[in-house]
């Protein structure tokens, strides 16, 4: 705020001096006033860095421009300069602070406090103080403070601050409860599974602090480029204030307010602004929708990603089994499923749980006698007097009865009731919602080939692929056989085309899995995506871009977020160095002047940096 | 050794990318950086030269842009 006030009253006090009738020596003493009071702060800068050896920085620039111009009795000029130079820092800052500012509290997820009962009270205590096996109150409107188990209590959590996802999730006792969740109705009893310090809240404000230190190719490119130009800049500034007069080619005074009007546009401070700035605006606004990037060269990488490899299980299916078929003979299906869940009903293996789900209603024990578990095959039971038989096609044939094989790809429960087959029940992993939709958008952003990865049956793997619209299926592989298939793949691309000077074009290849036993793949990917990865150390560790839920259409959110990105940093450079070179050329040949190149310099810092704050935003 | 510190009076982003190159020479000095953004600098630096890293690199910060520490 000081700062403004300080300008407006040089601004003011400029204003009156133009008013004021005066010329020659008399006029440099008038304009003095508002100079200094504009430029005071920046002429002292320079005098300390000169004083350390520093010269070539902004401040050193803008001194020797406007100290040049008052010399050669460019007054209003040189006040001008300082007076719009001031303007544009302090725009800049405030830019700054407020992008800053916004992704602060996209992070503001750090809980305060957690709630202790200590001697039958309840007592507030730091989180990092709370230890593995605690036991903690979270209150309706309060934040989980660390990673836990829900002991007593029922309610519905906000996870929108993790996944960008703004439904409620239901939580009761059993259920694992996730820190940086806001609690919304009702009062939870939880015991600590992790400290703070290794809690998903704590884990992902690291994360996203550390972003800032992988830089994109852009940003090294720019800091490059800024090295050499300001002295580039400069040097041309003395060659065209010397060299010209000396071959008499006009006055040293004409060359000299030239050479000035470059000094002004040496300042590399728009492009080494508004660049990391896109990066940092990309990273924050994709972690407002729950998708981490952890870094600014990963954002890079994401927009040339052409070539998508996905695991199955987990990332396209749910990865978990339920009912898709139920083929009966004699019997109806609702009563074939009733004897298959009544048989399993006493079994915890995915299968039985699958089926139990399918019928719906609590099993009555009474009508089950005689369990006998046949390892591998299935079980052999006593339902309501009668004999039955259900599991695999083995099972079948142990008994001498025919059964029919199924053409829908999964796992087929047969049953048989008193040596007579009844029919068969075909169990299989279920497609997300909503992945189809996922595939055509990622086709439709440029990814050409996608390619699914799978340790199941070809068959289940091609109606999984059949049923998304994927033409590449890799079945039967095991974990090593994964990272395997994705180096062909990498192989086969060539590796990533280089675009000059802003990083990879395309060819990326990158592996999305949900980060179960696939940690080496996530790592040898040109780019590994992880999903549905709360909760999962290993994956977000070896992910370069997590997904906090297991939507698919997040991979295409994060794409299009990154690809905006990059192009609002490339506008930024385009457009910066595009003015800067146009009015350096038109400073030479005297057509622009020092007003122009104010605008080149300031202008330009905040018209780039607006464009940059657009990253920060996420169109919907 | 590496570890991050809270930059206060960094202002000039240039002048930032400075500081990062020049701390990166320094003598056991594996990695700098400086995010302008953040105004986070992050050492990663050989363990018995650490200390003495730190008080250079305070040094830099303060030499190329007047003001600034961490």
């Amino acid at each position: 705020m000081h700062e403004l006030y300080w300008l407006i009253a040089s601004a003011a006090a400029f204003a009156v001096t133009l008013f004021i009738p005066v010329s020659g020596p008399w006029a440099a003493l008038v304009f003095a006033v508002p100079y200094l009071l504009s430029g005071w702060s920046v002429l002292k800068e320079a005098a300390i860095n000169i004083a350390h050896g520093q010269v070539f920085d902004e401040n050193f620039l803008m001194a020797v421009a406007s100290l040049g111009a008052m010399a050669i009795g460019d007054y209003k000029e040189a006040v001008a300069v300082m007076l719009f130079y001031q303007v544009g820092e302090l725009f800049q800052s405030y830019a700054v602070g407020k992008s800053r500012a916004s992704i602060a509290e996209l992070m503001d997820i750090r809980p305060d406090y957690a709630n202790i009962e200590r001697g039958g009270q309840t007592v507030r205590v730091d989180p990092d103080e709370v230890r593995v096996g605690d036991v903690y109150i979270v209150k309706p409107g309060e934040r989980v403070p660390l990673d836990g188990v829900v002991l007593t209590g029922k309610s519905s959590v906000n996870t929108a601050a993790l996944t960008g996802e703004s439904l409620p999730r239901e939580v009761h006792e059993g259920v694992e409860l996730l820190s940086g969740c806001v609690n919304l109705t009702g009062a939870l009893t939880v015991r600590a599974t992790k400290v703070f310090a290794e809690s998903t809240v704590a884990r992902i404000l690291e994360m996203v602090e550390d972003a800032g230190d992988r830089k994109a190719q852009m940003e090294s490119f720019i800091t490059r480029f800024a090295r050499v130009y300001t002295p580039a800049v400069c040097l041309g500034a003395v060659l065209l204030a010397v060299v010209p007069p000396l071959l008499a080619l006009g006055s040293w005074g004409m060359w000299i307010e030239r050479a000035l009007t470059f000094l002004v546009i040496s300042c590399p401070c728009a492009l080494v602004i508004s660049v990391p700035m896109s990066f940092f605006g990309g990273i924050g606004a994709a972690s407002k929708r729950g998708i981490l990037v952890k870094g600014g060269n990963y954002l890079e990488a994401l927009a040339a990603v052409d070539t998508l490899v996905c695991d199955k299980t987990g990332t396209l299916t749910q990865g978990s089994f339920s009912v898709s078929a139920v083929h009966p003979k004699d019997f109806t299906e609702a009563r074939l499923v009733e004897y298959a869940a009544l048989g399993e009903g006493f079994s915890s293996h995915p299968i039985a749980v699958s089926l139990r789900e399918a019928y719906g209603k609590p099993v009555d024990e009474k009508r089950v006698s005689a369990v006998q578990e046949i390892a591998g095959r299935g079980v052999s039971v006593n339902i309501d007097g009668r004999a039955v038989l259900i599991g695999n096609g083995a099972l079948m044939d142990a008994h001498g009865i025919a059964w029919k094989p199924c053409h829908v790809a999964g796992t087929e429960v047969h049953v048989a009731v008193d040596g007579q087959y009844q029919g068969h029940i075909v169990i299989a992993d279920q497609i997300k919602p909503g992945a189809k939709q996922a595939i055509d958008e990622l086709k439709a952003l440029g990814i050409s080939r996608i390619v699914m990865l799978t340790g199941d049956t070809e068959a289940v793997a091609k109606s999984v692929a059949d049923e998304l619209g994927i033409t590449e299926v890799r079945a039967g592989l095991l974990p090593e056989g994964k990272v395997r298939a994705v180096e062909a793949v990498m192989g086969e691309r060539g590796g990533p085309v280089q675009r000059k000077l802003f990083g990879e074009e395309k060819g990326m290849v990158a592996f999305v899995g949900d980060g179960i036993n696939d940690a080496p793949v996530l790592r040898r990917a040109d780019l590994g995506i992880a999903m549905g990865a709360l909760g999962s150390d290993a994956a977000i560790e070896a992910a370069d871009v997590v997904l906090m839920d297991d939507r698919l259409s997040g991979i295409s959110e994060a794409v299009g977020i990154a690809k905006r990105t990059i192009s609002i940093a490339r506008q930024n450079v385009v457009f910066a160095l595009g003015v800067k070179a146009l009015v350096l050329l038109l400073g030479a040949l005297g057509i622009a002047n020092m007003w122009v190149a104010v605008f080149a310099d300031v202008g330009v810092s905040v018209i780039a940096i607006l464009n940059a704050m657009r990253a920060l935003t996420t169109p919907r | 050794m590496k570890k991050a510190f809270k930059m206060t009076g960094l202002k000039c982003a240039n002048c930032g990318a400075k500081i990062e190159r020049e701390i990166g020479k320094l003598a056991g000095v594996n990695d700098a950086k400086v995010s302008f953004m953040t105004q986070r600098l992050t050492i990663d630096a050989e363990d018995v030269k650490f200390e003495s890293v730190v008080d250079q690199a305070r040094a830099i910060a303060g030499k190329i842009e007047a003001g600034c520490s961490f």
